[in-house]
């Protein structure tokens, strides 16, 4: 057992422990069987002092909070038993950390998952020997055939029509409904978890911010979390009240957006035009109180970037108010306009059980009552206080997920006035001491899609061993495929928008 | 209906008026001219996202709201390259984008213009080049302008739009 990591910022610490290869299999199906999740599945190699070989990290999220399981794997043959049958998302990590690292879960899905053809299928990029040449030949993906009479296949993408990352759909339809989808993901894979072992500790966090440039405040506050322990550094108040303020208002951005998106995606352009103009005006402002319109760089080890003056957290704190009554305001007219509820009420719908059994996680799953919230959940500071309320519906269609964002954004206004209410006086940030070399720390943070997590290893002289980022995409990816059927053709972007999942996030 | 017609006669027109000094007001102005000259009609631009983080993606969503109205200065986005003047592509540019982003470009008929987005559509960004990144949008198709930015602002990228359909 290794010790407890302490978490300074007021959240209940992380367990650490180590299980051997049949342990793991038991310790999975006793934490799913209490209720539990997993959070994240990745490897390693291990180098320098000791044995060569591979770990295989395993993290979990049970009722006490965050689990992090190492498992030793043989430096010649790296296997670990497949956990997909008791925790189904653990299928296409289980998949990228073959291609990723070279270890293979045994009886598992063999197909590559993230790599495509920039690498070949005997090297892996995590290793710390180098890639050296592409393979020549493009492999062909089996995509899953389904067959019988007047079964067609649509291919999309990567390339998509609007302006949305890329990523491939191949649809398996009967005159306009829908049989199967199958994703198949990758595109946008920048290779972020090798580049994380080129940059120093505080470099990270810039990178960090540009996983999924929607979480960017998600993102940077779970790898600063994380760099902060490795660093025993406590941030000063203010600086995790502000933190909370930018992650609030990357909820209330994005949920403006996404709501705008939807109406447009159900032919009501209005819905758009007025959505789209009260997220500018977040944006405006978020520029005008903090330096810029997307907090990429706000949030630094030990701290926060922009301070903002009293009289900008004035003009917070009544912009605020003003965006409640209208998204009221809009929210009346969307719940009242027929032709739309009739596109979003049956839609896209996942049943609560199939999403507790796929593990959906966020607003997806907040949508398909499954209430996971870190800030009610898992709480640090300043969330310890702020007695957040969950929101949840049961639905689990188009319809559902709409009013999951529209009574999130009433939540968060509340929060932010909370925020700026009791905003502490005093510095923003703390340096940083130097880290512990080999030391680990996680972050974990309810970023606006779900809980975004972290995991990072120092190395000597404050770099970067190992960083593994986890986008709560991962979870909410399969579920789309099964939300799908039996929908038509036309309404996917309608149902793909209202997941709204990452791909950059998601492909690292 | 009737309050979709109070909203809208509550919020009322937003497009910024054009003050005759201020930069962006020249820039309009400006793009309607050369517009009409270099293409005759209104520019329709293809977005192709070869490997963002989805955040200059963001902002270029911006450029449809009321404020940056884009659609009001003649230009469009289309679903086809087919359908398109501008490749307006955001980058770096991921190696399992390479030949998606090489085949779009060739489905883009003369003239054609390309800009490369943010700083990574610019050099690869923090991202650089690697096993996985092919860096630069320039390094997989040719490219006219580059707006940097990370992510650039609406207002850097109709400056960008713009110079690019000047560079005719």
């Amino acid at each position: 057992m290794n010790p407890q990591l302490t978490a300074p910022d007021g959240r209940s610490p992380c367990r650490r422990s180590t299980a051997d290869r049949g342990e793991l299999l038991a310790l999975c199906a006793r934490t799913a069987a209490a209720g539990g999740r997993l959070v994240s599945l990745w490897a390693s190699e291990r180098v320098g002092a000791g044995s060569p070989g591979f770990m295989l990290h395993v993290a979990l999220q049970d009722s006490v909070g965050l689990h992090v399981v190492g498992v030793e794997l043989d430096a010649l043959s790296p296997e670990y038993p497949d956990l997909s049958a008791i925790f189904p998302v653990a299928e296409r990590l289980q998949r990228a950390a073959f291609d990723l690292v070279g270890v293979r879960a045994i009886a598992g899905d063999t197909r590559p998952w993230l790599r495509h053809d920039a690498w070949s299928a005997t090297t892996f990029p995590l290793r710390h020997e180098p890639v050296t040449s592409a393979p020549d030949v493009s492999e062909p993906y089996a995509f899953v055939r389904v067959a019988g009479d007047g079964v067609h296949e649509i291919p999309v993408g990567p390339v998509h029509a609007g302006i949305i990352e890329p990523g491939h759909f191949r649809f398996s339809v009967v005159g306009e409904k829908v049989l199967r989808l199958e994703e198949r993901l990758g595109y946008v894979h920048k290779g972020i978890e090798k580049r994380f072992e080129d940059l120093s500790l505080e470099q990270g966090a810039r990178l960090a911010a540009r996983i999924s440039g929607d979480s960017a405040v998600a993102f940077s506050w779970a790898y600063c979390m994380a760099a902060e322990q490795v660093t025993n550094t406590l941030p000063p108040p203010r600086a995790a009240w502000l933190r909370a303020l930018f992650l609030e208002r990357e909820r209330l951005a994005n949920h403006l957006g996404d709501l705008g998106a939807l109406g447009n995606d159900a032919g009501f352009a209005f819905g758009l035009t007025q959505f789209s103009r009260l997220k500018e005006d977040l944006l405006r402002a978020n520029a005008h109180a903090f330096g810029a319109r997307y907090l990429f760089d706000a949030i630094i080890p030990g701290g926060v970037a922009p301070d903002p003056s009293a009289k900008a957290m004035a003009e917070l704190s009544g912009e605020a108010d003003v965006l409640e009554g209208e998204v009221a305001a809009l929210r009346k007219i969307y719940d009242n306009h027929a032709g739309m509820q009739d596109r979003f009420v049956g839609a896209g719908e996942l049943t609560v059980q199939l999403a507790g059994l796929l593990g959906v996680i966020g607003i997806a799953g907040r949508a398909s009552g499954q209430r996971w919230d870190l800030r009610c959940d898992s709480p640090q500071l300043p969330y310890t206080d702020l007695g957040v309320q969950r929101v949840l519906r049961t639905q689990g269609d188009v319809a559902a997920r709409v009013a999951v964002r529209f009574d999130e954004i009433f939540e968060s206004l509340r929060l932010c006035r909370q925020l700026l209410a009791t905003m502490p006086e005093g510095p923003i940030a703390t340096r940083p001491a130097d880290a512990r070399a080999d030391a680990s720390g996680f972050g974990w943070i309810e970023g606006w899609r779900g809980p975004a997590f972290v995991a990072l290893t120092a190395g000597a002289g404050n770099s970067i061993a190992r960083c593994h980022p986890h986008d709560p995409s991962w979870h909410n990816w399969p579920a789309l495929e099964h939300a799908v059927i039996g929908n038509i053709v036309p309404d996917f972007p309608l149902i793909n928008k209202s997941f709204n999942l990452s791909y950059s996030g998601h492909d690292l | 209906m009737l309050r979709v017609l109070k909203q809208i006669a509550h919020v009322g027109l937003l497009s910024e008026p054009l003050p005759a000094h201020s930069d962006e007001a020249r820039l309009r102005e400006a793009l309607h001219a050369d517009i009409a000259r270099v293409f005759r009609r209104a520019v329709s631009i293809r977005q192709v996202d070869a490997g963002s983080c989805n955040g200059c993606e963001l902002e270029i969503h911006a450029l449809e709201n009321p404020y940056y109205n884009l659609q009001g200065a003649g230009i469009r986005f289309v679903a086809s390259p087919r359908h398109a003047d501008l490749l307006l592509v955001t980058g770096p540019v991921s190696r399992h984008m390479v030949e998606a982003l090489r085949r779009t470009y060739d489905a883009t008929p003369d003239p054609k213009r390309v800009v490369a987005v943010g700083e990574c559509g610019a050099c690869g960004g923090i991202f650089g080049e690697s096993y996985a990144s092919a860096g630069a949008v320039a390094n997989v198709i040719p490219v006219d302008v580059v707006v940097r930015g990370c992510p650039p602002t609406p207002t850097a990228l109709l400056q960008g739009i713009l110079a690019a359909v000047r560079a005719g």
